[in-house]
C-alpha cells in the first residue's frame, strides 16, 4: 500500500495584484498514497483550496501555476496536451466542492448533470446513462433515486445536493477524489453521513484528498495529514503522531484550540493574531509574528520542511530535540 | 390565467387614461379638421355628429363598446375605419419589429458572447466600442447613415417604401441597432459573471470542453436576465418604429400614429396607442412564460 498515486512537487501558484505578485501556494510538495485518505488542513486562505485547484487545472485567471510538477501515477499533468489532461478529469481525478448549492447548475436536472460525465467519458447513450445515474444515486444513499434524477438542485436539500455531487464525482470510478471542504456547508448530522459515505468510497478503492479546516473531520477520516500555513506546508505526519505529538507551534496552536472547545474551558484558546496577508509576509518564518516561541533566527531565516524521521516539520525549534 | 386577466386590466386602464388625456388637451379637434375658415354652425353640427358633445363617460362607454366588437371608430383625417387602416399597417410594423428584434438578438447576442469569451481581446474592444455607438446613436441618425451608404451610395438596397423583403433590411438594422448594442453589453457582462460561478468549475472538473461548458452550462443561465431585457426593449422598439417608419416611408402603425397626432385624429391615435400597449403587454407576457421555461426555480412547486 505504499504506491504513490499523486505526487505534487514544489508547486507554486502566483497571482499578480496591485501590491505585487503574491504566491498563495509556495513550493508545496505532498503525496497521496494509493488507497488512503490524506488530509490537508489549515485556516481559510492558507492555500489549500488553491493547491487542489492547481491539480484540477481550475486556477482562476489571472493566477497561474508558475512552478513545480503534478504527477498522477508518474504521469506529469503539466506535460500533457490540453485535451488529454481535460479528459483525465472526471474520469481519473474528480473533485467535489464546498457549497453544494452553488456547485450544481440551477437550471439543469440533477440527474442530467451526473450522466453528462459518463456520456462524455464513456460515450454511454442516454438511456444507459440514466440507468447508471439512478444506480449511482442509490449507491450514494439518495432515497427515491428515480424521482431525484428529474429534480432540479433547488428542490433538493443540502445533504442530497452534496450526494449528487459525490455521485457525479464517483460515477466513472476515479482513482482520486479531491474533496474541498465537502461538509463545511452542511449541518452536523448530514456531515456524519457524508463522511461515512466517503469512507465507503475509500474502501471501494478510491484515494481521497480531504481538504478541511476542521480537525475533528481530519482526525476521523485521514491516515496522513499535511498542515498548511500561509501558502506553505509546515508539518506532515501520520494522523496518530500529529495529534499525540504535534511538532510545529502552529499545529500545536490548532490542536489546543480544538481541545479547549471539547473541555469547555471558560476561555477559548486561540492562536493570537491573524493569518498574514500574502503581500506582507513577515521576514523569516511566516508564523514567527504569531508564534510564542519565536527566536531571532525565526525572524531572520525561513525554516525549510525537513524530515524528522517518519514526519516532516518546518521549524527551527525542532533542532533541539 | 391570472397574468392574462392582469393584462386585460392594464389594457383597460391604459385606454381610459388615454381617452381622458386626449379630451383634456386644449384645442377642438373638429376645428382643426375643418380648417381656418369653417363657421361656428358647421363645427357644432360636426361635433354633434361625431358624438363629441356628449359627456365624457358616455363617450368612453360608446368607444369601449365599439372597441370590444373590433370597431375603433372612423379616422377623422383619412375618413376610413381605424380598424381597416391599422390592419394594413399592422403587418408592416410587425414584420419590421420582428426583423429588428431578430437582428438585435442575433448580432447583439453573438457579439456579447464572443466578447465575453475573449475578454479584453481586440474583438471584445471592437464590439464594445460598436455597442457604445449603438446605444448612443439616435435611431433617425442610424437610419439616415444607412440610407446614404447602402441606398444612395452603393445602391444595394431600397431607401424607402415597401416593395419586397429587401425593403425591410435597412429599417430593421436601423431600428434594431440600439437594442443590439445594449444586448451585446448585457450578454457580455452576464456571461462573464456566469463563467465565474461555482457550477462552471464543476462542469470544467467533469472534463467538459470549454465550448460545452459555455453552451450547456453558462448560456442558459446567461439568458435569464437577457430575456427580461428583450421584453422591456419591445416598447423601445415600438417608439423607434415611429421614427423608422417615417424616415423609410413605411406604411406602419408608427407612421399612422404620427399622422394621427398631426391631424388631431383622436380615433386613429387611440387605436394606434392601444395597439402599441397591447404589444408591450404581450411582450412581457411572453417574457414571463419564457422565464418559467428557462428557470425551473420560478416554476411553482408541485412536488412534495
Amino acid at each position: 500500500m505504499d504506491e504513490k498515486l499523486l505526487e505534487i512537487e514544489d508547486l507554486c501558484v502566483e497571482f499578480p495584484t496591485e501590491k505585487g505578485k503574491i504566491r498563495p501556494v509556495d513550493r508545496v510538495s505532498l503525496e497521496i498514497r494509493t488507497g488512503t485518505i490524506t488530509g490537508l488542513v489549515g485556516e481559510s486562505g492558507c492555500g489549500k483550496s488553491m493547491t487542489a485547484r492547481a491539480v484540477m487545472n481550475l486556477i482562476k485567471k489571472p493566477g497561474k501555476m508558475t512552478g513545480g510538477r503534478i504527477l498522477l501515477e508518474g504521469r506529469d499533468l503539466g506535460q500533457m496536451g490540453a485535451k488529454e489532461r481535460r479528459l483525465l478529469q472526471g474520469r481519473e481525478i474528480s473533485m467535489i466542492f464546498q457549497d453544494p448549492m452553488s456547485s450544481l447548475n440551477p437550471v439543469m436536472k440533477a440527474g442530467k448533470q451526473v450522466d453528462e460525465v459518463i456520456r462524455l467519458h464513456e460515450g454511454t447513450d442516454a438511456g444507459e446513462a440514466r440507468r447508471r445515474t439512478i444506480e449511482m444515486f442509490a449507491a450514494v444513499g439518495i432515497p427515491d433515486p428515480e424521482r431525484r434524477y428529474d429534480a432540479y438542485p433547488h428542490e433538493l436539500s443540502g445533504g442530497l445536493r452534496q450526494r449528487v455531487m459525490i455521485a457525479m464525482a464517483m460515477i466513472c470510478k476515479p482513482k482520486l477524489l479531491i474533496a474541498d471542504e465537502p461538509t463545511t456547508a452542511l449541518d452536523v448530522t448530514v456531515e456524519a453521513q457524508i463522511l461515512e459515505l466517503m469512507e465507503k468510497l475509500r474502501e471501494g478503492g478510491t484515494s481521497i484528498l480531504l481538504i478541511s479546516h476542521n480537525l475533528g473531520v481530519i482526525a476521523r477520516m485521514c491516515e496522513d495529514v499535511y498542515v498548511m500555513y500561509a501558502g506553505k506546508i509546515v508539518e506532515h505526519a501520520e494522523i496518530g503522531t500529529l495529534f499525540a505529538d504535534p511538532a510545529h507551534p502552529y499545529t500545536k496552536g490548532l490542536l489546543r484550540a480544538v481541545t479547549s472547545l471539547q473541555e469547555e474551558t471558560a476561555l477559548l484558546e486561540t492562536i493570537p493574531g491573524n493569518v498574514p496577508q500574502l503581500y506582507e509576509l513577515p521576514q523569516g518564518c511566516r508564523f514567527s509574528n504569531r508564534c510564542a516561541f519565536a527566536t531571532e533566527r525565526c525572524r531572520a531565516d525561513e525554516p525549510a520542511l525537513r524530515d524528522l524521521g517518519g514526519r516532516e516539520c518546518a521549524c527551527f525549534l525542532e533542532d533541539r530535540a | 390565467m391570472k397574468r392574462l386577466l392582469q393584462a386585460v386590466l392594464v389594457l383597460l386602464l391604459v385606454s381610459l387614461a388615454l381617452f381622458v388625456m386626449l379630451r383634456i388637451v386644449p384645442g377642438n379637434p373638429v376645428a382643426v379638421l375643418m380648417g381656418e375658415h369653417a363657421n361656428e354652425a358647421t363645427i357644432e353640427r360636426l361635433t354633434a355628429e361625431l358624438g363629441l358633445d356628449q359627456p365624457i363617460h358616455v363617450q368612453f362607454f360608446r368607444y369601449l363598446g365599439g372597441a370590444i366588437r373590433g370597431d375603433f371608430g372612423t379616422s377623422y383625417s383619412l375618413g376610413k375605419p381605424v380598424s381597416q387602416l391599422m390592419g394594413a399597417a399592422f403587418v408592416n410594423t410587425l414584420l419590421l419589429a420582428l426583423a429588428a428584434a431578430l437582428f438585435a438578438w442575433i448580432v447583439g447576442g453573438l457579439c456579447g458572447l464572443l466578447a465575453a469569451i475573449r475578454k479584453n481581446s481586440i474583438p471584445d474592444r471592437l464590439f464594445m466600442g460598436f455597442s457604445l455607438l449603438g446605444i448612443s446613436m439616435p435611431v433617425f441618425m442610424v437610419a439616415m447613415i444607412l440610407q446614404y451608404v447602402f441606398g444612395y451610395w452603393l445602391h444595394w438596397l431600397p431607401i424607402s417604401g415597401v416593395s419586397d423583403w429587401r425593403s425591410f433590411i435597412l429599417p430593421a438594422i436601423a431600428l434594431g441597432w440600439n437594442s443590439a448594442g445594449s444586448i451585446a453589453r448585457l450578454v457580455r457582462s452576464t456571461l462573464a459573471d456566469t463563467l465565474e460561478d461555482d457550477y462552471i468549475d464543476t462542469a470544467r472538473a467533469k472534463g467538459l470542453s470549454e465550448t460545452a461548458v459555455i453552451w450547456r452550462h453558462a448560456l442558459r443561465n446567461t439568458m435569464l436576465p437577457t430575456v427580461t431585457m428583450m421584453a422591456l426593449q419591445l416598447s423601445g422598439l415600438l417608439s423607434g418604429a415611429v421614427i423608422t417608419e417615417t424616415v423609410f416611408s413605411i406604411n406602419g402603425i408608427g407612421r399612422l400614429a404620427v399622422q394621427a397626432i398631426n391631424g388631431r385624429d383622436i380615433p386613429l391615435l387611440q387605436g394606434t396607442v392601444l395597439f402599441a400597449t397591447a404589444l408591450v403587454i404581450f411582450g412581457n407576457l411572453i417574457a414571463d412564460l419564457l422565464y418559467k421555461v428557462l428557470d425551473p426555480r420560478t416554476r411553482r412547486e408541485v412536488k412534495e
